[in-house]
């Protein structure tokens, strides 16, 4: 078993999908970096800190991109955002199956401010043109930067979300809270509560998210195989009818756990039988106990 | 810019808005169509319990009134910084509200944002950010962070900051250097009315943020990145 979250973006690419089927678009040797990123004296990546391009997955082409957590974070400026747009784009043009999406985000690079935050929006809009297009778009979240910020909105934008524990999804970050609204609001020290907070845990038993699966590349595999093939020839595009539902499910979210501040409490009002044991469940047991207690879903 | 000012220059035919706890919902006549308004004010953080209401208001929209257009008012200091929002799932709350507004959009609603006072990070990405077209006002503040908030995180100095920030429109904020972007639209002055009534009327040709970030030379290498990939190049078309 190899740990997910400890490889970088290309090490996931090539581990998780087929043999050497990855074929890499606007690879390094093109040599395209951020043009904002050398005028602030930052350092430059040749892929800006996202891999895209084809491959297999148990055979099947899909399209996938990568977020390397290493450079600025995974965060998304002008290069990094086009990227996703154009792996979109092409998949709807080539009447692709699935996208997976590796995410490993803070969020929209501060460098870039202003093109980072358009550059979101704009991943946004694609992807779900790609849903409308018949594409799915599937969300792998098991890096150790978690997925923060517009970055967050966007995943909850495709077809599935997979977690391990350790990935966290999230808006704004721990650190962010606590710098606005002090440590009594959110204690970004307090790992434990972070991970009951923002974990795959929780999002699982929210709703957030489709499946927990262990900090492994093998399962983080199987899942996307599996998601991938839960798909096709299904519908992937929004329906008034989901989001309907979608809509009865966040508004019960708030009506039970709104007034609660502890993770723990809406587990326990889940009916999860005993929830301050489920930070140690490993991803399986954790899922055999809880798949009843889910809320709502999609 | 308080609403109430913006929705009587705006609608002098009348207009039946309300508000409730900073957010704004209702309907307004536009010329001789009637046309849902939805939005917030008085820089409203966006949290859990606005973002649904938005939604809500766009989901009865699409289901009572099918092909009306939806106009979006943005007044938003961003996203809510709460730990009670992250753990409720605010990024779900957001996402919601984006995709409710691609369906509109899908279903054949016409949506347009017009940012008439501030336009912040999280908040934006959802409303202003999700239209066909996005308008604002002169005055408006739209930005991620300000230059200060900025030079800390990046560990640039503020003065080189400024500096930059009148050459790259990356950098600074401002509707000229979102309209520089493609992140606006165009920046509407004098009669709002006239302006409006263009914007409805204009058509929806999809995403072209990038096209016009490129031809107004705010983003030189979005649209080109995008392009490659598209056309299987592994070099950006000059």
């Amino acid at each position: 078993m190899s740990s997910y979250l400890e490889l970088t973006a290309r090490e996931r690419i090539a581990r998780l999908f087929d043999g050497d089927s990855f074929v890499e678009f606007l690879p390094p040797s093109a040599r395209i970096v951020s043009p904002h990123l050398g005028q602030l004296d930052a350092p430059v990546s040749f892929d800006d800190g996202v891999i895209v391009g084809r491959a297999l997955l148990a055979g099947e082409p899909v399209f996938a991109a990568a977020q390397e957590g290493g450079f600025m974070g995974g965060a998304v400026g002008e290069v990094h955002g086009a990227k996703l747009v154009g792996l979109l784009k092409r998949a709807v043009i080539e009447k692709i199956g699935a996208v997976v999406l590796l995410l490993e985000t803070g969020g929209v690079r501060l460098h870039e401010a202003n093109a980072g935050l358009i550059a979101v929006s704009e991943v946004m809009r694609a992807v779900l043109d790609a849903r409308a297009a018949g594409v799915a778009v599937i969300t792998l979240a098991g890096g150790s930067n978690g997925v923060f910020g517009g970055m967050g909105i966007v995943a909850r934008c495709t077809n599935a979300i997979v977690m391990s524990e350790e990935g966290r999804l999230a808006m704004s970050g721990p650190e962010v809270i606590e710098t606005a609204g002090g440590v009594e609001e959110f204690d970004s020290r307090d790992r434990a509560l972070v991970w009951r907070t923002t974990g795959g845990k929780h999002r699982y038993l929210l709703g957030d998210c489709q499946a927990v699966v262990a900090d492994s590349v093998e399962a983080f595999r199987q899942a996307a195989i599996d998601t991938v093939a839960a798909f096709r020839g299904q519908t992937t595009a929004l329906s008034l009818q989901d989001l309907e539902q979608e809509q009865a499910m966040l508004g019960e979210r708030i009506e039970r756990f709104g007034a609660m501040s502890e993770p723990l409490d809406i587990w326990a009002a889940l009916g999860v039988a005993r929830p301050e044991a489920i930070p140690m469940l490993d991803a399986a047991d954790f899922m055999a106990a809880v798949a009843s207690h889910q809320l709502g879903g999609r | 810019m308080d609403w109430k000012a913006l929705a009587g220059a705006l609608f002098p035919r009348g207009h039946a808005i309300t508000e409730e706890d900073n957010f704004l919902s209702g309907s307004a006549q536009a010329g001789e169509q009637t046309i849902a308004v939805v939005g917030t004010t008085g820089h409203a953080p966006i949290g859990v319990e606005i973002a649904l209401a938005q939604a809500r208001f766009v989901l009865e929209t699409v289901r009572e009134h099918p092909g009306r257009p939806i106009l979006m008012l943005v007044d938003t200091q961003g996203q809510r910084l709460r730990h009670r929002d992250e753990m409720l799932g605010i990024n779900s709350y957001m996402a919601h509200l984006g995709k409710c507004v691609e369906l509109a959009r899908r279903q054949g609603h016409k949506v347009i944002a017009l940012v008439y006072d501030q336009a912040l990070s999280g908040g934006f990405i959802t409303s202003g950010l999700m239209a066909d077209a996005c308008y604002a006002l002169p005055d408006a503040t739209i930005r991620v962070m300000g230059l200060p908030a900025m030079a800390r995180i990046t560990k640039v100095p503020e003065e080189r900051l400024v500096e930059l920030a009148a050459s790259n429109p990356v950098f600074a904020p401002g509707p000229e250097n979102y309209l520089r972007m493609g992140g606006v639209q165009e920046i509407w002055s004098g009669d709002l009315t006239a302006q409006l009534q263009q914007a409805l009327d204009a058509s929806n040709g999809g995403d072209l943020r990038g096209v016009l970030g490129q031809a107004r030379g705010g983003r030189k290498l979005a649209q080109r990145v995008i392009d490659a990939i598209v056309s299987g190049s592994d070099v950006l078309a000059p």
